[in-house]
């Protein structure tokens, strides 16, 4: 058995950046393919809805894991040279977008048909109705959800090791390896991304909790 | 009344107007002419197709058939035709449909800088001259949620007004407001039909409809049954569905 030092501490604290990075890099890609998304499936012309609706099936019907190898391998046999990075940024980006396109789409539709009505009175056209009447409704209803999402995408990114990423789950594998000492190291591993995501649930419940009692 | 409108040009138009919702008939062969200036009360029991006919003017419902004419622009579906009909007409709804996430203020200036491309200091000159207008300009940093139904509803009228429309629509302005509030929201349509808006009301505030109108309109099943002044309306009913109408909303109040 081998201590767990500074070295071993700093190693998982790199690992612990390339997740933060993918959580982000899949949540601002996922968030505005997701709003795309979730116009499209809301929109008014039935080949764009039915379109989006088979990719949110696709997406959220096959394992994020299945995502990340199909990209990976994918990308490369298409003959193009990607490297680890762009194509994991491209899988989160299609996995939380398929995600976030739902959630949204629900939220959007959740907005009472009145405020649209009264939008499509006032002359509104649809760039102006969404963006200043719609959408900001719609957020604030999709809050919890989306930052429920946040929290599985953040500890999703640990898939990301099978394409070759020392992210956080994979650093602690290796720290592992060389001290022999599962429990404490995948302990802290637990103990990190715990602190990383309670908040984030924290605060979303206590929108949640907020919202019901405005809604009464 | 309160102003003859007969030598008026005629602003709205309603030619056999058709309107099916899958199998059920909304609206049958309706046909309406509105002059300029002129009041008109829309009155008949629910499901009579008094919303869904003034809903059409503004194009929120499409119709099948007929032909629906507003400031010499006819309605034929087109996105154009759609814009310049909304431009000139004004609704208000029963639920007010406010904004929520905006304040008073912003809820009026949206539209007019939206559509209009009026600027923010206009835009904000404009709202504040209706918002007092309509009495409640001291309210206009609140939000909706922190106003009563009576200010709400008289915030919705600000923010119709703001786009200067040539016509107001109201679709049951009052039945969602506690009755002590109806009086406020009344008393600024009255202000309004004084200043001589073209206005169609879906209403049974029957008062009101004395007061104000220049027609009373009684629909029920899709069609438009009878029609006349308000005096003889209420004094010689001439159909036996206005009779049981009318005496059934006047017991009521």
């Amino acid at each position: 058995m081998g201590p767990i030092g500074e070295n071993e501490f700093f190693f998982l604290m790199q690992g612990l950046r390339w997740t933060v990075l993918l959580a982000i890099v899949g949540f601002i890609g996922g968030g505005i393919f997701g709003i795309l998304i979730a116009l499209l499936r809301t929109s008014k012309t039935k080949v764009a809805r039915t379109i989006t609706a088979g990719y949110i099936s696709v997406f959220q019907g096959t394992p994020l894991l299945m995502q990340l190898f199909v990209v990976y391998y994918g990308v490369a046999l298409l003959g193009f040279e990607v490297n680890a990075w762009i194509a994991v940024a491209i899988a989160f980006t299609l996995h939380a977008s398929a995600f976030l396109g739902e959630i949204w789409r629900g939220s959007i539709e959740a907005v009472p048909k009145g405020q649209t009505e009264a939008a499509n009175a006032l002359g509104l056209h649809y760039v102006s109705r969404m963006k200043d009447v719609i959408l900001p409704q719609a957020l604030k209803i999709s809050m919890p959800a989306t930052i429920g999402f946040l929290v599985q995408l953040i500890k999703g990114t640990s898939l990301a090791a099978i394409v070759g990423f020392i992210e956080l789950t994979r650093a602690g594998y290796i720290i592992s390896n060389q001290t022999y000492r599962p429990l404490l190291v995948f302990g802290i591993v637990g103990a990190i991304y715990f602190i990383i995501c309670w908040p984030l649930s924290y605060a979303g419940s206590g929108l949640e909790k907020r919202m019901a009692k405005a809604a009464r | 009344m309160l102003n003859s409108a007969n030598d008026q040009p005629t602003l709205i138009s309603l030619e056999d107007v058709q309107k099916w919702y899958g199998a059920f008939h909304a609206l049958k062969s309706i046909s309406l002419s509105v002059r300029k200036g002129e009041k008109i009360v829309l009155c008949g029991p629910s499901g009579s197709g008094k919303s869904t006919l003034i809903r059409c003017i503004n194009a929120l419902e499409t119709i099948e058939d007929g032909k629906i004419v507003v400031e010499g622009q006819a309605l034929d579906g087109s996105t154009k035709s759609v814009d310049a009909i909304r431009r000139e007409v004004g609704m208000v709804f029963q639920s007010f449909n406010l904004f929520p996430h905006m304040t008073v203020l912003q809820n009026c200036t949206l539209a007019p800088m939206r559509v209009r491309g009026t600027s923010h200091t206009d835009a904000e000159r404009l709202a504040r001259k209706y918002l007092e207008r309509v009495r409640i300009l001291d309210q206009a940093e609140k939000y909706p949620a922190q106003l009563s139904g009576g200010q709400q509803q008289r915030v919705a009228i600000a923010r119709a007004l703001c786009m200067e429309p040539k016509v107001m629509l109201f679709d049951e302005p009052t039945s969602a407001l506690d009755p002590e509030m109806v009086k406020e929201v009344l008393d600024t349509m009255i202000g309004l039909a004084r200043d001589g808006m073209t206005m169609i009301c879906v209403t049974h505030e029957m008062g009101f409809a004395r007061q104000v109108a220049d027609r009373v309109i009684f629909m029920a099943s899709g069609e438009i049954v009878e029609e006349a002044e308000p005096e003889v309306f209420f004094k010689s009913p001439k159909h036996e569905r206005t009779k049981t109408f009318l005496g059934e909303i006047l017991a009521h109040h």
